[in-house]
């Protein structure tokens, strides 16, 4: 029998946060209470000023598995995420060769049930996600698939996306797209504006994003289908997804931790770290992105986390691959950018609920047998749980984190709060925020 | 602002203030006339090693570099690795750090990203970098010797010497630049010298060769092509980047010709004593018409020929480093 006990952490339900004892026995919350008498042989877990919640889930994580093991496992990739308070991942399908079929998502769920997290995988929306034709979305469905993106590049070609919403919605699964037009985003490497300009590089205007974004809440208007909006990065994206929701529309959207703290600006010593699509954006955008955060629109915070071998960003800034890794920052900066007195219930909601949500995580889904997340703190849970301190500080080294890769945009950030233990799939993966 | 570059890279002409300018080009005089020798040659550099790391093919800007460290009795040397690093399977960081294992004192870098000459400055802190011309950021040593250029004809025409002239002569110096400033390092490192220096500068061109940042330039953008050939004392042109794509960004070359191009019809709009220069190489036929630069008015042999002497003052400053000595 195993049995963890959390003392004394403030346990946050999805509607009110107490002070409260968690009791974990064998893989599931025995009881919450205020106090708890625990057998002699539990593991105890000091919460006191910590947070304790459902186990964040990440909706967007490149685990490079398979085709580029150099800059992540998914073994690596979900210790990483261990160490940030996931529980559970949502594999991204820009793999080599891309997760297009039945075999390639039953290997990665395989692959993902012997790491300590649960790790669903988005299947590929069209074939080697070229864009042109479907892939077998409902083979990939039967095995408990949910979502769906060609995420890297969006579905470029209005007819195909048209065809694979009105393919997809009987599934009963969801498109996720990576909204950027390619020929609009013509080849750039930073966000266009006046310091591309000075610096030579081209730019991906801000416009090459709104415009998929529109074209596909229009979409979903036409098609009665379903889309989540995977890492907007503009200000007024964020305003035109919010907007269709509220006209009660099908969409979601998240917002990525780099482009709600860092700008344009981080790229004016060309260093490739900071290249990333869509790419960091003008002040004004990170403004926004904050403000929407701070009003609670955002649907789910998604880290983007996308690992590259440490030569790949030795290259020249245009010749570098885009992306960096976030999984085990994100809580932080997500806490940073709620504020001065950050709802601990609203943090919970943007890296557990809200996600779980999008990423439809159920127990009986799929194939390989997953535990549920987000679900409220109570008693027959699967014990997905994560314990958060908001008050300790500590400073990146990108020399510590446990991912295979380095490229880190916040090596040196002084940040505030640290996720002190995780247990995931009823195991305690990080103890005093160290693996276990 | 840089005041000067003895003993530090050079990277960019935007960070330089006007005294760092004036000093290559005041430097510069001095070799000027070691190239008139019969020995063209002196120790100023004797002992030191620059390594030439061009990525891009080029031969003038290549040889010319060569050529001023030879003269400064520097050992050079040169690599050509004319195929972008990605391709070779070796990073960038690994190419210099293999070069820098040999013992240099600088390289001299060309490269057809923008920024590498910076990210190389930051993987080697210990040697001083020559911006040789990054994608389409900035090509230093090329406004430099733009900026000789028009001291040296404009001296010669006022009976005094650049030395004596300083910077006075661009005091309100009429310089029209003209064509694919979108994609021209040249264009960048022109402007940034010219409005450092003092000179009134105009640009003109396709609305698609324009760059986005061009409302944050110390320019005023025009037009009217015509009125501004009336208006100008110095017109750059530049070269049509089609290798980089320009071609897509105009209707056509004949087209870029008719709008855009120095024809001799044109070129009857001048002033008189205005001059006419060109980076190289040139597309003619297209931004000039050959019977143009072929006229009195057009400068480009002394741009050429002044290449030399500015990459002498360039190294000779940031790899001799401090102390005011004469390099002669």
């Amino acid at each position: 029998m195993s049995v963890i006990i959390i003392r004394q952490g403030l346990v946050i339900g999805e509607r009110s946060g107490a002070v409260a004892d968690v009791l974990i026995v064998d893989g599931q919350i025995k009881e919450v209470a205020t106090t708890i008498d625990a057998p002699s042989a539990a593991h105890e877990i000091d919460a006191r000023d910590c947070w304790v919640g459902p186990g964040f889930v990440d909706l967007h994580t490149h685990l490079r598995e398979p085709g580029r093991e150099a800059a992540e496992t998914i073994e690596s990739g979900a210790r990483a995420g261990a160490l940030g308070g996931y529980c559970a991942l949502v594999a991204m399908p820009n793999t080599e060769p891309a997760l297009d079929s039945v075999a390639l998502v039953a290997y990665v769920l395989e692959r993902g049930a012997r790491t300590p997290l649960d790790i669903a995988v988005a299947g590929a929306i069209t074939k080697d996600r070229a864009g042109e034709s479907l892939a077998p979305m409902a083979e990939m469905a039967a095995l408990g698939v949910r979502l769906f993106t060609d995420d890297g590049l969006g579905v470029q070609d209005p007819s195909v996306m048209r065809r694979a919403l009105t393919y997809a919605t009987p599934l009963g699964v969801r498109l996720a797209q990576h909204c950027e037009d390619e020929r609009l985003a013509a080849g750039g490497t930073m966000n266009e504006g006046a310091l591309s300009g000075r610096l030579g590089l081209v730019g991906r205007p801000a416009l090459a994003e709104e415009l998929m974004v529109l074209r596909d809440i229009e979409l979903v208007r036409l098609t009665g289908g379903s889309v989540h909006f995977l890492h907007l990065s503009t200000g007024r994206s964020v305003e035109l997804v919010s907007n269709a929701r509220d006209e009660g529309l099908a969409v979601s959207f998240e917002v990525a931790p780099h482009h709600f703290t860092l700008d344009e600006s981080a790229c004016t010593d060309y260093d490739p770290v900071f290249k990333v699509h869509p790419p960091l954006r003008a002040r004004s955008d990170v403004d926004a992105l904050v403000d929407a955060l701070r009003r609670g629109v955002v649907d789910a915070v998604a880290t983007d986390h996308a690992p590259h071998a440490p030569e790949l960003k030795d290259l020249a800034f245009d010749e570098a691959p885009a992306g960096m890794l976030g999984l085990e920052e994100a809580a932080s900066l997500t806490l940073e950018a709620l504020g001065a007195s950050p709802d601990p219930l609203e943090f919970f909601r943007l890296l557990s609920r809200g996600p779980a949500r999008i990423a439809q995580l159920r127990r009986d889904d799929y194939r390989v047998r997953h535990s549920a997340h987000g679900a409220n703190m109570l008693a027959g849970e699967d014990a997905n749980v994560t314990v958060f301190d908001p008050g300790v500080q500590w400073v990146v080294d990108r020399s510590t984190l446990a991912s295979r890769s380095m490229n880190t945009p916040y090596e040196g950030r002084a940040m505030t709060g640290r996720v002190r233990a995780t247990i995931a799939k009823g195991h305690l993966v990080v103890d005093e925020g160290r693996l276990t | 602002m840089i005041d000067s570059i003895r003993g530090r890279s050079l990277l960019s002409l935007d960070d330089l203030s006007r005294a760092a300018i004036v000093e290559v080009l005041d430097t510069a005089e001095s070799f000027v006339e070691v190239n008139r020798r019969t020995i063209k040659k002196v120790p100023a550099l004797k002992g030191r090693v620059v390594a030439s790391l061009f990525f891009e093919e080029s031969t003038r800007t290549r040889l010319s570099f060569e050529t001023a460290a030879k003269r400064l009795s520097a050992d050079v040397l040169s690599l050509a690795v004319a195929s972008s690093s990605v391709k070779k399977g070796e990073s960038l960081r690994d190419t210099i750090a293999t070069i820098d294992a040999l013992g240099i004192d600088a390289v001299v870098l060309r490269h057809r990203s923008s920024g590498a000459a910076l990210q190389v400055s930051r993987y080697v802190p210990h040697v001083r970098v020559i911006n040789g011309g990054d994608g389409q950021h900035q090509h230093p040593t090329q406004g430099l010797l733009d900026a000789f250029t028009i001291r040296q004809v404009l001296s010669e025409r006022h009976d005094t010497t650049g030395l004596e002239s300083g910077a006075e002569l661009f005091t309100g110096l009429k310089v029209l630049i003209v064509g694919d400033i979108r994609h021209s390092r040249v264009a960048r490192s022109d402007v940034a010298a010219y409005a450092a220096l003092g000179a009134e500068v105009r640009l003109c061109a396709p609305g698609t060769l324009l760059p986005d940042d061009v409302a944050t330039w110390p320019v005023t953008v025009v037009r009217d092509f015509d009125e501004a050939l009336g208006w100008a004392d110095v017109v750059g042109l530049l070269r049509l980047q089609s290798e980089r794509g320009s071609g897509a960004f105009v209707a056509s070359l004949d087209e870029f010709t008719f709008t855009h191009g120095l024809t001799v019809e044109r070129a009857r709009l001048l002033q008189p004593g205005a001059l006419i220069m060109h980076p190289g190489p040139m597309n003619r036929g297209v931004e000039v018409d050959s019977r143009v630069v072929d006229s009195p008015k057009a400068i480009v042999e002394r741009q050429v020929a002044n290449g030399v002497p500015i990459r002498m003052a360039v190294l000779y400053l940031s790899v001799a480093g401090s102390g005011e000595g004469s390099p002669l």
